[in-house]
């Protein structure tokens, strides 16, 4: 059957085709004109170079984390707290910025990507820790450990970390002009941030393609009791792959304060870890999708941005969409898990 | 079986690529005749900017929800009272700006649709603002802004395009004090503080000499035996495990002797918790704040309510802007002393609620009289910050500086300054 790889390859793109024909209808059932309204979409995503800018520049975190999820998925770990894991990486970032003061890009950048990620790792590990030891659901301890990091923000920037003028609850006083990314344009992305990103992609799909490692993380992904009787040490892997994840959300979380913004601030993320699992989902877990499909969200959110001003509808339409998205991939998500069954019923396939 | 879902999910496909394709045309017929939107009524061109058709575009920029019945419905709110009293003004709204609601939005983006839109106005409604405001403002020399609340304007910082406006809130704070004065059996008075900054400093103090006035001049009682309690939660509103719990401060407040509890935040705890007692036989008021209609909740212990009303200083804005007689301006609106509720004058208002007295009242609407004559003014010295030492000589009247930029809370009252 020739349709069938074709099907495969663009079945990801089904939830996405589904869902603006809903976002449609509802443009419609509110009366607006759905040609503006695709038009406002497209414009506020790429309509001028600044948009251009603002759309790869929340890319950028957002597929760090679905990167990284794609270790924790693989493995199947439900890293939850991806979301946790990137705030303790901006903290992570934010206390190398603040306390180093006076030393020069080339020493402060790597040392806080490192600081970011590092926090970024400890955070997951801490979650893995709690599941193979302590038998805690890395949902639950991800949710908790999330919550965590955000009561640490505000904790921080409220208390030891408040500008000199007084804590206003917004953030910190804005960082050294060393400690921030180089950014293009004045504006909010930084290149090097792609590029680390890219370095990233391609680790993790050739870990996960062509190592021993990334079929260990299958294994168990798929069967950790057979993959523990295999031999393959369940509990390892498994904090590795959570490490790995949560460094790269960390990665993330040190492009948020240090390109996106210009210090740490109260919602640092504000869900890109709960979006990157949704990008993850709805690249049906694979590598070559992930950046297309973060690249597609941030592009959608940048655009709903002009939508709603344009159209004066509702500021949630953007959520709706992605929300509607998500909803259509856990449908459409079952065709491949078909697939998955009838290949492992039938490996010669 | 297998062809069966091939055929299904083609089917599928075929539908949603129908559905995406045929759908627009019916909808460019539809779209006309109903106004679809009201910018874009002309053929829309191309490019970003639609002509605007009134005199005036105008975007408004709200940090929270339009109906958060607190500070955004009332930003909200003046704006509409513009579009509905300036012929021919156009709105722009955003709401929500904010990195925990939309992580991937910023000030700078807002604007610039904004003003790809034709915006000649635009107003950012929150001190979170103020920074990126600056930015922008820089950005397009040729747009006038108008951030809520901040003081560029004032220190000189701000480029000409970039002007300020706030509601002078204290003088109503001060007469919520005054009727917290008058009606307090313990004279204990607890207020129940958002963060600390300058604005709600001079917004707790201002309530203090109020109350302080009030005591001593309506009741004759000695000021020194009056307790002013303030404790900070942290933040506008409750964020559990960051901020205190307000439900518990306010708890505290009355089990310590407090019986009238004064709200600076945005929430309803207080007066939430004032009803429970209330209900429960406990003799205990409250004054809410910033929402005309925040009595509701308990009129019975609600002894007024100070709010901000944006809308005529708005529609002053605004229809300056259309005549293109617009200047950099620091404005500090105040009440009309003639009538506290008229919305259509009035930048600031205080409503008194069932709960107030009719003695209370009528002491009340003395101390109303002698501050719109100027007769009273309760910045008058001596005034002393909470270390002790002398801030406004005796005889002396504070300065809008010295009132703005309150750098302690008062002697006499009870609460940290920093």
């Amino acid at each position: 059957m020739k349709v069938v790889p074709l099907l495969k390859r663009i079945w990801p793109l089904m939830p996405v085709l589904a869902s603006l024909a809903f976002i449609l209808a509802l443009l419609l059932i509110f009366g607006a004109d759905p040609a503006t309204a695709f038009q406002a979409l497209w414009q506020g995503a790429f309509g001028s170079r600044d948009r251009l800018l603002g759309t790869l520049a929340f890319w950028i975190p957002l597929a760090l984390c679905a990167i990284g999820l794609m270790l924790t998925f693989t493995a199947g770990l439900w890293n939850i707290g991806v979301e946790g894991q990137l705030i303790l990486g901006s903290i992570g970032a934010s206390w190398v910025a603040l306390n180093l003061k006076g030393q020069p890009a080339w020493v402060l950048i790597p040392l806080e990507l490192l600081a970011a990620m590092a926090a970024g790792a400890l955070w997951a590990a801490l979650s893995a820790l709690l599941k193979t030891r302590g038998k805690v659901h890395e949902i639950f301890s991800g949710l908790a450990l999330t919550n965590l990091a955000i009561i640490l923000t505000n904790y921080l920037i409220s208390g030891p970390w408040q500008p000199p003028e007084g804590g206003s609850f917004r953030g910190t006083q804005p960082f050294q002009e060393a400690a921030l990314l180089p950014r293009l344009f004045d504006s909010r992305f930084s290149p090097l941030s792609l590029v680390l990103m890219s370095i990233a992609l391609v680790i993790v799909a050739v870990l996960l393609g062509n190592t021993t490692w990334g079929l260990k993380l299958k294994a168990l992904g798929r069967n950790s009791r057979s993959a523990f009787l295999l031999g393959v040490s369940s509990e390892r892997e498994a904090v590795i792959a959570m490490m790995a994840c949560g460094a790269l959300a960390g990665l993330g979380g040190a492009v948020r304060v240090l390109s996106w913004f210009d210090s740490l601030r109260q919602s640092i993320s504000g869900g890109i870890g709960f979006l990157a699992l949704l990008v993850v989902m709805l690249s049906a877990y694979r590598m070559f999708w992930v950046p297309f499909v973060a690249f597609f969200f941030s592009a959608v959110l940048q655009g709903s941005i002009t939508l709603q001003l344009r159209t004066q509808l509702h500021s949630s339409l953007g959520g709706i969409l992605t929300g509607v998205l998500v909803l259509l991939t856990l449908l459409f998500g079952d065709y491949n898990h078909l697939r998955r069954l009838r290949k492992e019923s039938r490996p010669d396939e | 079986m297998r062809n069966k879902l091939f055929l299904f999910l083609g089917l599928l496909v075929i539908a949603s690529m129908i559905l995406a394709a045929c759908a627009p045309p019916p909808a460019d017929d539809t779209g006309a005749p109903p106004p679809a939107d009201d910018t874009g009524a002309p053929a829309p061109s191309d490019d970003a900017g639609e002509p605007a058709p009134g005199p005036l575009t105008f975007g408004v920029v709200l940090v929270g929800p339009q109906n958060d019945r607190g500070w955004s419905q009332a930003h909200a709110e003046g704006a509409q009272y513009v579009v509905d009293n300036l012929e021919g003004a156009n709105l722009i709204l955003f709401e929500l700006l904010n990195p925990a609601d939309k992580p991937e939005a910023t000030l700078e983006g807002v604007v610039d649709d904004m003003v790809a839109q034709g915006a000649t106005l635009i107003l950012t409604t929150s001190d979170e603002f103020e920074e990126d405001t600056m930015g922008v403002a820089e950005k397009y020399p040729d747009v006038t802004f108008i951030n809520i609340s901040g003081d560029d304007a004032l220190t000189g910082e701000a480029p000409d395009n970039l002007g300020n406006i706030m509601g002078r809130m204290e003088d109503m704070k001060a007469i919520a004090g005054c009727a917290a004065a008058l009606t307090t059996q313990t004279g204990q008075i607890g207020y129940l503080g958002p963060l600390i900054n300058f604005e709600t400093r001079r917004l707790a103090a201002s309530a203090y000499l109020g109350a302080r006035y009030c005591y001593e001049n309506y009741r004759g009682l000695d000021p020194a035996d009056l307790q002013f309690t303030v404790t900070w939660i942290g933040f506008w509103f409750n964020i559990p495990g960051v901020t205190l719990d307000p439900t518990e401060v306010a708890t505290n407040f009355f089990d310590s002797g407090i019986d009238v509890i004064m709200s600076g935040i945005d929430t309803t705890e207080g007066i939430d918790v004032a009803g429970q007692r209330a209900a429960a036989g406990d003799a205990v008021w409250s004054v809410p704040y910033d929402f005309e209609g925040a009595c509701e909740t308990a009129p019975d212990i609600c002894l007024g309510v100070p709010y901000f009303n944006w809308g005529p200083s708005y529609l002053a804005l605004a229809q300056s802007v259309a005549d293109g007689t617009w200047t950099q301006s620091w404005d500090w609106n105040g009440a009309n002393w003639a009538n506290l509720t008229d919305n259509d004058t009035t930048h600031v208002g205080w409503i008194s609620g069932p709960g107030l007295s009719a003695e209370a009242q009528a002491s009340l609407d003395l101390f109303i009289a002698g501050m719109a004559s100027g007769g009273i003014n309760v910045w008058t010295g001596p005034i002393n910050l909470q270390d002790g030492s002398a801030y406004i000589a005796a005889g002396q009247a504070a300065t809008d500086e010295q009132i703005w930029y309150l750098p302690q809370l008062l002697e006499g009252m009870t609460g940290p300054s920093e």
